[in-house]
């Protein structure tokens, strides 16, 4: 008897096996949601403490090199978290095929945009520009 | 001829369930805070930039518009954190049974809507 495959008979012909990579989107979302739960926490109680602040106090603050490297891990980690979680969202919705291509690429662009302009906004200050 | 008998859509044959509900609202409740990402980088780059970019991004938060986005993002922050967290439990192998997921739903929804009445009134008295 011929030996028993588990896999598809297009899998073997293309002879591609696992990436070995299908859990990595679940899991990424997964590392980042802990570390938003504290950096989130932290972010809100500091924007309740300079509640009505002005810039002079916002900056003094985001000078202050804890609050830069905190609010650098925030800014990485919100867009990185919250361009996965888009994913999702545009893979389940979108059924038009060039549509969902299009729009996963425009999301990630936009995501790491703003993204690497609120990393920069945050040295400016940081280094005092 | 009867027509035949065709399966409908889950959305179009479930009542509204707890679970059902909290599950669509996390969803939304993403979207709203990545679309909040984009106020917090406007925020952020007006504060590098200078005085007077900062002075107006500070008077549009204290809007009536720009505060009742912001008591929005609170509640979806506080809901999407708690659920999260839940989510992080079901993760785990913990808390799948019916009871227990329908009260951790509702400390969810009690906690989200405690935390951001805590959250403004704590912002009001820090406003003065």
């Amino acid at each position: 008897m011929a030996r028993q495959s588990l896999r598809s008979p297009l899998g073997r012909a293309i002879g591609l096996g696992s990436a070995k990579h299908g859990a990595d989107h679940w899991w990424a979302q997964r590392v980042s949601a802990v570390a938003l739960i504290l950096l989130g926490l932290w972010f809100a109680a500091s924007l309740i403490a300079h509640a009505g602040a002005d810039h002079g106090a916002v900056v003094a603050w985001l000078r202050n090199p804890i609050t830069a490297i905190l609010m650098l891990l925030l800014v990485a980690t919100t867009f990185y978290h919250a361009a996965l979680g888009l994913q999702v969202v545009i893979e389940d919705y979108v059924h038009s095929e060039w549509l969902k291509v299009s729009s996963l690429v425009a999301m990630w662009l936009i995501s790491m945009g703003l993204a690497v302009a609120g990393i920069f906004a945050v040295l400016r200050i940081a280094f005092g520009g | 001829m009867t027509p035949v008998e065709r399966p409908l859509s889950p959305f179009l044959i479930y009542k509204p369930q707890l679970t059902s509900v909290l599950s669509f609202s996390n969803r939304a409740a993403g979207v709203a805070l990545a679309v909040g990402t984009i106020f917090l980088v406007w925020w952020l780059v007006a504060a590098a930039t200078g005085e007077r970019a900062f002075a107006t991004a500070q008077w549009f938060f204290g809007s009536w518009l720009g505060l009742l986005l912001l008591l929005g993002w609170t509640l979806a922050f506080f809901f999407h954190l708690l659920n999260g967290v839940r989510h992080l439990f079901w993760d785990v192998g913990m808390g799948f049974d019916l009871r227990t997921t329908y009260a951790s739903g509702w400390a969810v929804v009690a906690g989200s809507f405690a935390l951001t009445v805590l959250a403004f009134a704590a912002g009001v008295a820090m406003r003065g």
